[in-house]
């Protein structure tokens, strides 16, 4: 198929419906609408399950239902929104049963604003919902890209009956570039063992995420962490740029790692030894890849659209052994290459301290750039 | 004459609730304070004749516990 | 010919419900609604394709109690998982089994727009004016002056409202083709409920629309009062608050005779 001039939520939307969605449920909200506009007229033409729910709170309980019969079913949202739908998501993953969910971030806390973040890197990667759960986290950096995961994501769905978010923020989803769409799949014939689509000529089946006695818990607990263990051991999925002989690394993802590659290239064009590690899955996080690089590196600069909530990770897999930097937009700011360049180039010529907090220097450096009074 | 009827009681379903047996029509159910269920209720018994095999009983049972039965003429080749 | 008598049943357990013993109460009437439930999945002979929906709240076991598919909803959101289930299988029978706390109280965002889209599912509401599994608190449907655990003095109905009557609030809704109040508090009420039971599948089978039966029940454990004085209780208080009718029937369901 050849490529068009495609809008990043319309394309996620057409993605899915390609990759053999049965079931979309979601309630309107910037930056993802266009998402839920392209399903509501895609999907019942085709003759598949499109309904606007009431609420977030709807809408993820709606699709924990649809996952239930087995069939692929997906919503999208944003921030907010996701944060309503915290909830069901821990039920989902207690019961076992795949989703995928897109969400394309907005600045926040609170109402915030409809500008490009990734404020949720905390509440999607490191949990939101109660209890014990790993979600896979794909976050693309294109349109092409975000094409690419969505249709990943509905197989490792499937593969691990776990939820698969894709972490898009407002660039994401709104920008338009060139992409290619993956050819149309046909809709699964068979469904699993699980699934709950009436007793016909079968034993009943129940999917609940209830085991009130605690010792059960526990064994379903540990089942949920076996399943995440494989999911580490092969799901990781990274890009690299001119890293081979790179002194210093940035560390970036999704829309900051696009940015922070741009960087990486002026940096490279003046002569200093840089490359990115740009992590697509946020979760597993790129651990073994992080690490292989500490013994050869002078220094790591972490770039995010948020205060540092991926950085803690990284600080968690450095432990001290490289020094660490970090630079962040906040509130739907978004930094441009040359911010980040130049966090290279300071990082490059006065070294950085091992010791100390890298989010609290990034604040002393941040207030005048933010025109902070205090 | 009244049709003649009986019930078995599940004993396993049985919570001795009396909810059969104050709707009783015939007035011939109440518990068997002699007896412990499995789960330690005095189940209901039939405690006399009478019982036409209503159903009521078993209508107001909240554990499906009643089975009813009633005796119905038929007529058969001599 | 000769006259011999046999036996004939009048009355066995429905095979729609599992061997499992329920965990209510002794007298508890949730036994008596999965009963007619189940009975009318019999006699509509819909089990092998009937996905049921359990609430949290007494009847969060619900699944253990009916031979059919089952799923476990969070409190409240029976009606969106229902949704849900029957979007993607419309041939299939799903119906939700909801308490008062789940489905008048944190639920009634689901329950309203379930009803208003007219969502083809069925409802069973158990109305016994508490919270069961919490152990006796307030429920929207505690009636005024009704003691609990959260209104020791009795419902105030100036600082804690009035109680809600859903059977009455949903018929209103344009989505909804079978909304009805029934009781369960002795044998020809529980006959009504069971045709209400009946009917409501049947609007569903028919594609009518959403239908729900209230259904009126006891709560003898957190009442303070035996399984027989429950059934009273419910008879005197209840009624006059929450009265037996038919609030929303379909012109094709008056036609039907069960």
């Amino acid at each position: 198929m050849a490529k068009e001039l495609l809008k990043g939520n319309i394309a996620m939307a057409e993605a899915a419906i390609r990759a053999g969605l049965e079931g979309y449920f979601g309630y309107p909200i910037t930056p993802q609408t266009e998402l839920l506009e392209w399903m509501s007229e895609r999907m019942p033409a085709l003759g598949r399950a499109f309904l606007q729910a009431e609420s977030e709170v709807a809408a993820i309980n709606m699709l924990y239902g649809a996952a239930c019969t087995g069939a692929r079913v997906m919503t999208s949202s944003s921030s907010p929104g996701i944060s309503l739908m915290m909830e069901g998501l821990s039920y989902i993953a207690g019961t076992e049963v795949p989703v995928v969910i897109i969400d394309v971030v907005r600045g926040g806390p609170g109402l915030g604003n409809i500008a490009p973040s990734q404020g949720d890197y905390n509440q999607i990667v490191h949990g939101g919902g109660h209890g014990d759960y790993h979600p896979i986290v794909l976050a693309p950096a294109s349109v092409q890209e975000a094409i690419d995961l969505v249709v990943l994501a509905f197989d490792l769905a499937e593969k691990y009956r776990t939820i698969v978010f894709i972490m898009a923020d407002g660039n994401i989803g709104q920008m338009m570039e060139p992409a290619e769409l993956p050819p149309m799949r046909p809709i699964k014939t068979e469904y699993p063992d699980w699934a709950v689509r009436g007793a016909m000529g079968r034993e009943r089946r129940i999917l609940s995420s209830i085991y009130i006695d605690p010792k059960d818990e526990e064994v379903t607990n540990y089942r949920l962490m076996q399943v995440w263990n494989q999911i580490q051991a092969n799901e990781i999925r990274y890009r690299e740029y001119y890293l081979d002989d790179a002194e210093y690394v940035v560390i970036g993802f999704g829309t900051a790692g696009r940015i922070g590659l741009s960087a990486v290239r002026m940096a490279r064009a003046e002569g200093i030894k840089v490359g990115l590690l740009r992590p697509i899955t946020l979760s597993p996080f790129p651990v073994p890849q992080i690490e292989r690089l500490i013994p050869r590196i002078k220094g790591i600069l972490v770039v995010e659209m948020n205060a540092g909530q991926m950085l803690e990770d990284v600080l968690n897999i450095v432990k001290g052994r490289v020094p660490v930097e970090f630079y962040g937009r906040m509130g739907g700011m978004v930094p441009f290459p040359d911010e980040i360049l130049s966090e290279i180039q300071r990082m490059v010529c006065e070294g950085i301290p091992l010791d100390g907090d890298p989010r609290q220097r990034w604040m002393k450096r941040l207030a005048p750039v933010i025109h902070w009074q205090n | 004459m009244p049709a003649k009827g009986w019930i078995e009681v599940n004993e396993k379903y049985c919570k001795g609730c009396e909810l059969c047996v104050s709707e009783c029509p015939q007035h011939v159910l109440a518990l068997d304070m002699a007896r412990l269920t499995p789960k330690g209720y005095h189940p209901v018994a039939l405690i006399g004749d009478g019982c036409t095999g209503c159903g009521i009983c078993a209508i107001m049972c909240p554990e499906a516990a009643l089975t009813v039965f009633r005796e119905v003429p038929q007529k058969v080749p001599a | 010919m000769d006259t011999t008598l046999s036996a004939q049943i009048v009355y066995q357990r429905p095979q729609s419900l599992t061997e499992a013993t329920m965990h209510y109460c002794p007298g508890c009437t949730h036994g008596i609604a999965h009963r007619l439930i189940a009975e009318v999945m019999d006699e509509l002979g819909i089990r092998e394709r009937t996905i049921g929906v359990a609430p949290v709240g007494c009847s969060v076991f619900a699944y253990n109690y009916f031979d059919c598919d089952f799923v476990e909803a969070a409190h409240g959101r029976a009606p969106a998982m229902a949704t849900g289930i029957k979007r993607l299988l419309p041939d299939r029978v799903v119906f939700t089994y909801q308490g008062d706390g789940d489905l008048a109280s944190i639920g009634m965002g689901e329950i309203v727009h379930a009803a208003g889209r007219g969502e083809n599912i069925s409802v069973f509401f158990i109305n016994n004016a508490i919270y069961g599994m919490t152990s006796g608190q307030m429920a929207p449907t505690t009636l005024p002056g009704q003691k609990t655990t959260s209104s020791p003095q009795g419902r105030d109905v100036e600082t804690m409202g009035y109680p809600l009557r859903m059977a009455e609030l949903l018929s209103n809704l344009d989505g909804a083709g079978y909304v009805v109040r029934r009781s369960l508090h002795d044998p020809k009420n529980i006959r009504m409920a069971k045709k209400a039971i009946r009917l409501a599948f049947e609007t569903q089978l028919r594609g009518l629309g959403f239908s729900m039966v209230e259904l009126l029940s006891t709560c003898s454990t957190n009442w303070g009062l035996s399984p027989l004085e429950s059934l009273k209780w419910l008879e005197e208080h209840m009624i006059p608050y929450y009265p037996i009718g038919d609030f929303k029937v379909a012109e094709p369901l008056k036609e039907l005779k069960v």
